[in-house]
């Protein structure tokens, strides 16, 4: 028997059921779909669920509800169906998010091309074709984790940290892509600069973008992104949007 | 005319905090909100209304307040010198802050977050359902001199002059914490290391995170970088590439890739906000059972505070206006004055 799905106790915070070892569409897919389920089932022990790249996790009181009262809850749902080859969320939606590389705005461009063993040309004409998909938001509010780039861009993370990336700076390691929401240190390389901004607090709903939805970079000029900035009153960058069937 | 407080002269780090904002982990955000949630609590109880209520946190710095009328106000969390206009208040207690009076808070001599709570709560505008900034979203912002907040509308409950017990969590010098998911990814012997060493905080201190320091070498987990970026709670001690310990706050971001040796259970995290820089701290590890009945005793303690709270006693050798007072001729009622005094 696999070792997968794996359940785990976290604090007294929560339950984390994970589907794989490490970072694979599968798996994404799978965390994707059980947490919609998990939703749809509207267990009253359940405050809120969210999903990680390879995770489900639903946050439960342990201190007033012992997790063995939810085991066999989750159990039968996760045999319910293969969730490795479960159908995306429905409601989708393809952004395509105007970006400058390089140049002073994004200023590693050439050295992650170099570590991805390509001229920088070549490094932005395929960043700006690559189609990647959200695959989890975290770490700052309706900030994007996408991917996967192809296995060239496998890249590590730094050693040291940039001080400060802008809001809105794309910057890449490990086969993935980020959109900055707020002005940050990173430890992945800042690639590009769009104008798009992944979380409103004044607008309902506040937050751009929702796991599942899909996005490419096509390059712009510096003049262009001088434009959009100019008149970017929505937060969209400029980015034009199409519902996915 | 509603009320309002204007702050005359704001710390470097004032701002509306309450009990934040769930619901919106799988947004990218954490709950946020009071760093020291028992105090929230403490101060509901001295003024008769809701922990939900919106109050002032001052981190470190107190600074000068006015209001527009006569406001209750109960202080609670880190122990602040505070006197309205020469007068001295007690900490932990519900007072009357007069129309036009000042009311002047000092800096914390113990723990590093006061609350100023207000009667009828602090009643600006909630954004994404909550009135508390959110520093790490971007969510209000810092509350600066010159601010003027309007006031909910006060029922009086409870009165004024009432106090609580000073609490012990402001220097409690340990917390408590319970395995997680990642605690085996830790050897025996740097699991050992991590519960018998006395750490010290460090000056890398807020809303976000907690860094703790000592001089026992790091704590390195075996396959540090091969974790997947994961799920993180408030209270979780996540190991950096420094070794250090660095306990994560009700601000921290909802997903990280560094290891985590336990989590401090949810009832000491305001022991950890509390600690003051250089303090130290230890870290006792305890089974999945005695949390939930130290969680569960905790939140009986808080369904208590309104049965603690007493009134407040006044010893007549510090009251520097005792001619002031008429204590003889009974023109004095003990209902009215907050600053009851101690009969024979």
């Amino acid at each position: 028997m696999s070792e997968w799905p794996k359940i785990q106790i976290v604090g007294l915070s929560g339950i984390l059921i994970t589907f794989a070892g490490q970072m694979t569409e599968p798996a994404n897919r799978a965390a994707l779909a059980f947490r919609a389920a998990v939703d749809a089932a509207e267990w009253p022990e359940v405050r809120e669920t969210t999903t990680s790249l390879v995770s489900t996790y639903l946050e439960v009181d342990l201190a007033a509800v012992p997790p063995e009262t939810l085991q066999d809850r989750i159990n039968a749902l996760l045999v319910a169906q293969d969730w490795y080859s479960a159908p995306l969320p429905s409601g989708r939606r393809l952004w395509h998010v105007p970006t400058v590389y390089g140049t002073d705005l994004a200023p590693q461009l050439e050295e992650a091309a170099t570590l991805a063993g390509k001229d920088p040309d070549t490094a932005i004409r395929e960043l700006s074709q690559a189609r990647v998909r959200v695959l989890a938001i975290g770490f700052a509010p309706g900030q994007p984790f996408m991917g996967e780039l192809d296995e060239s861009w496998h890249i590590p993370r730094q050693a040291n940290l940039t001080g400060a990336v802008p809001p809105g700076s794309l910057v890449t390691a490990i086969r993935q892509l980020i959109i900055f929401t707020n002005q940050s240190p990173t430890g992945w390389r800042h690639i590009g600069q769009t104008a798009f901004r992944n979380f409103r607090p004044a607008d309902d709903p506040p937050f751009a973008l929702n796991p599942g939805d899909e996005l490419t970079f096509p390059a712009i000029s510096r003049a262009d992104y001088d434009k959009i900035i100019a008149s970017n009153d929505s937060g969209n960058g400029g980015a034009d949007v199409e519902v996915l069937a | 005319m509603s009320a309002e407080l204007t702050i005359l002269q704001a710390g470097p780090s004032f701002s509306i905090q309450d009990m934040g904002r769930p619901g919106y982990r799988s947004r990218g955000m954490t709950i946020g909100g009071g760093a020291d949630r028992t105090a929230l609590h403490e101060g509901a109880a001295l003024l008769g209304q809701s922990p939900d209520q919106a109050a002032l946190e001052m981190a470190v710095s107190g600074g000068q307040f006015t209001a527009n009328q006569p406001v209750r106000i109960a202080l609670t969390g880190a122990v602040m010198a505070a006197r309205i206009g020469d007068e001295p208040i007690a900490w932990n207690a519900s007072h009357l802050l007069p129309a036009g009076a000042v009311l002047t808070i000092g800096g914390a001599s113990c723990g590093n977050y006061g609350y100023l709570h207000l009667g009828g709560g602090i009643d600006t505008p909630a954004i994404m359902g909550a009135k508390s900034c959110h520093f790490a979203a971007g969510i209000g912002r810092a509350v600066q001199s010159g601010d003027i907040l309007a006031l909910g509308t006060d029922d009086g409950a409870n009165g004024i002059g009432n106090c609580l017990p000073a609490p012990e969590r402001l220097q409690a010098g340990r917390v408590r914490f319970v395995s997680s998911m990642q605690t085996d990814a830790f050897s025996d012997e740097t699991f050992a290391r991590f519960t018998g060493t006395q750490f010290r905080r460090d000056a890398r201190a807020n809303r976000m995170g907690v860094r703790l320091d000592s001089d026992a070498g790091g704590l390195f987990a075996e396959n540090q970088l091969g974790l997947v970026s994961e799920v993180v709670v408030p209270g979780d001690i996540q190991v950096a590439g420094d070794g250090c310990p660095f306990v994560l706050m009700y601000e921290c971001q909802t997903t990280g890739g560094y290891p985590r040796i336990g989590t401090v259970i949810p009832c000491d995290i305001p022991i950890v906000a509390q600690l003051a820089a250089r303090s130290e701290l230890r870290f006792e590890h305890i089974s999945r059972d005695d949390a939930v009945a130290a969680q569960t005793r905790h939140q009986a303690e808080l369904n208590g505070l309104p049965g603690q709270v007493a009134p407040l006693l006044r010893d007549p050798a510090t009251i520097r206006d005792l001619l002031g007072y008429q204590l003889i001729s009974g023109a004095v009622s003990a209902h009215e004055n907050p600053y009851q005094t101690q009969e024979d």
